[in-house]
């Protein structure tokens, strides 16, 4: 496996690979999404309980299931950065931890909008509203470590530092905030994969659902490339390779 | 080859080099103490003198009290030495770094937790805690204080380099410290309740473990990216 990775700790590589990776992330994960909402928002059926206030499923569950996928990425990029010393992977902290705030925001935003209606309140100190709160704050703490440095070199070494100790720390915050306090439901799907129960929920309802989930991952991962790129080509800009590439682009 | 002076010996000059440092500038000691008595004092003019209500409010205001206190004398731990060069010797020396690491997090917790333990019974009086929870808040301060003092060091150790750490450290570590927090307020406030608190203890003990051991790794290489 080694001798497969190593190559891309030159940023020069980990660039051409991004622009490969990259169609086959935007064009299926717009494609889904576009299919996703169309079928979630104008096609599932309404809710016997919840009438339509409960479509807010198919942004709310994506954002929550990728703000935590976004920051297991983050760790394994963490983990190689400050083992390995890959500056690649240095980044990648960095191009990845914008998307993971912005897709915990969204799923705290939404989870607001949709327990108005359906709880009758913007907020509740349940648990897992709680820890998805920590997981915000934890994502600022990271990007606010590596802003403070003047060095960027240094800056996303601490920040990789600060991401693995949230690594173990997350597990603790999230049951500790368990044991102490729970409205929300529990998960409908991982309850199905997990206990091979029959999901709770009807397939009309899961199947876009899943479709969601899949589209977000791929348009977050294609704009996680893509910040992933724009980092390497302005670090490297004064390199010959770049300066190729970004002629080539012009033209 | 044996190193020439044992782990102890370093242990011991190391720890008697920071009790004599920190004894030489006591108002650094005594401020964080001052802020922690203030604080609580606020939380009866904020919210009303009613006594069954700031019993009820105690568990979690003395422990908040304490982690914005503890956060606030945090940063000596490490700052000075930076400055002054004495981290990158202690860096250098024929001893794993993680060693100096624990006896500076022991000289903090010395200088900062002990104090805290003694003044905790004066808190809960001035609380009115109800007697049943005296036990607990103080077994809770006692699990609790190390994993300040060794988490703290973490954020101390990559925030050091900056000039401006102080509102960053409580960004990163406050988020960090929740667990502790709730488990904490969750063993007083059983205990109020007339209920074991052995239960969030036993965690908060865990907590303790884990955190004493692992943090020195961390901090060795928080370190090692703020001193170049």
């Amino acid at each position: 496996m080694w001798r497969w990775l190593h190559p891309y700790a030159k940023p020069e590589a980990t660039y051409r690979l991004n622009q490969k990776l990259l169609p086959w992330f935007a064009v299926p994960g717009i494609l889904l999404l576009v299919i996703g909402m169309v079928w979630a928002l104008l096609f599932a059926p309404a809710d016997y309980q919840q009438g339509e206030s409960y479509r807010i499923i198919f942004v709310h569950v994506p954002a929550a299931f990728w703000s935590m996928g976004f920051y297991m990425g983050m760790a394994i990029a963490a983990l190689s950065a400050v083992v390995w010393q890959i500056r690649t992977a240095e980044w990648a902290i960095l191009a990845i931890a914008p998307i993971g705030a912005v897709l915990t925001f969204i799923s705290l935003f939404t989870g607001a909008v949709w327990g108005k209606p359906m709880w009758g309140t913007w907020w509740e100190w349940d648990a897992r509203l709680t820890a998805q709160l920590i997981l915000f704050f934890l994502y600022l703490g990271v990007l606010a470590l590596y802003a403070a440095f003047e060095d960027e070199r240094t800056g996303a070494k601490a920040a990789g530092i600060l991401t693995l100790i949230g690594t173990v720390n997350i597990p603790i915050i999230h049951y500790s905030v368990y044991w102490w306090n729970t409205l929300h439901q529990q998960s409908t799907i991982s309850k199905a994969i997990t206990r091979l129960e029959k999901p709770s929920m009807a397939p009309e309802m899961l199947w876009p659902l899943v479709v969601c989930i899949f589209a977000f991952m791929l348009v977050a991962s294609a704009l996680v490339l893509l910040r992933l790129n724009n980092e390497i080509l302005k670090r490297e800009v004064r390199r010959p390779w770049a300066q190729a590439e970004l002629l080539e682009e012009k033209h | 080859m044996t190193p020439a002076v044992s782990i102890r010996t370093h242990m011991k000059a190391l720890i008697q080099r920071d009790l004599r440092v920190a004894m030489r500038q006591r108002s650094d000691l005594l401020n964080p103490i001052i802020f922690l008595l203030v604080v609580v004092t606020l939380f009866p003019l904020g919210v009303g003198p009613e006594m069954n209500m700031l019993a009820r409010i105690a568990p979690g205001v003395i422990w908040v009290s304490a982690l914005l206190s503890a956060l606030l004398g945090l940063e000596r731990l490490f700052r000075d030495d930076f400055r002054d060069g004495a981290l990158e010797q202690m860096l250098l020396m024929p001893l794993a770094v993680e060693w100096a690491v624990l006896a500076k997090i022991a000289v903090h917790w010395l200088l900062t937790a002990v104090p805290l333990l003694v003044l905790a019974p004066l808190l809960a009086l001035l609380l009115n805690l109800p007697g049943e929870a005296w036990g607990a808040l103080w077994l809770s301060l006692l699990l609790g204080t190390p994993v300040l003092s060794s988490i703290g060091a973490v954020g101390v150790a990559l925030t050091v380099s900056l000039n401006k750490g102080g509102a960053l450290l409580s960004l990163l570590l406050l988020p960090l410290l929740i667990p502790l927090l709730i488990f904490a307020t969750a063993a007083v406030e059983t205990a109020a309740n007339g209920l074991s608190p052995a239960g969030p203890l036993a965690l908060m003990g865990a907590i303790t473990v884990l955190a004493v051991v692992l943090s020195p790794y961390a901090v060795h290489a928080a370190l090692r990216v703020s001193v170049n």
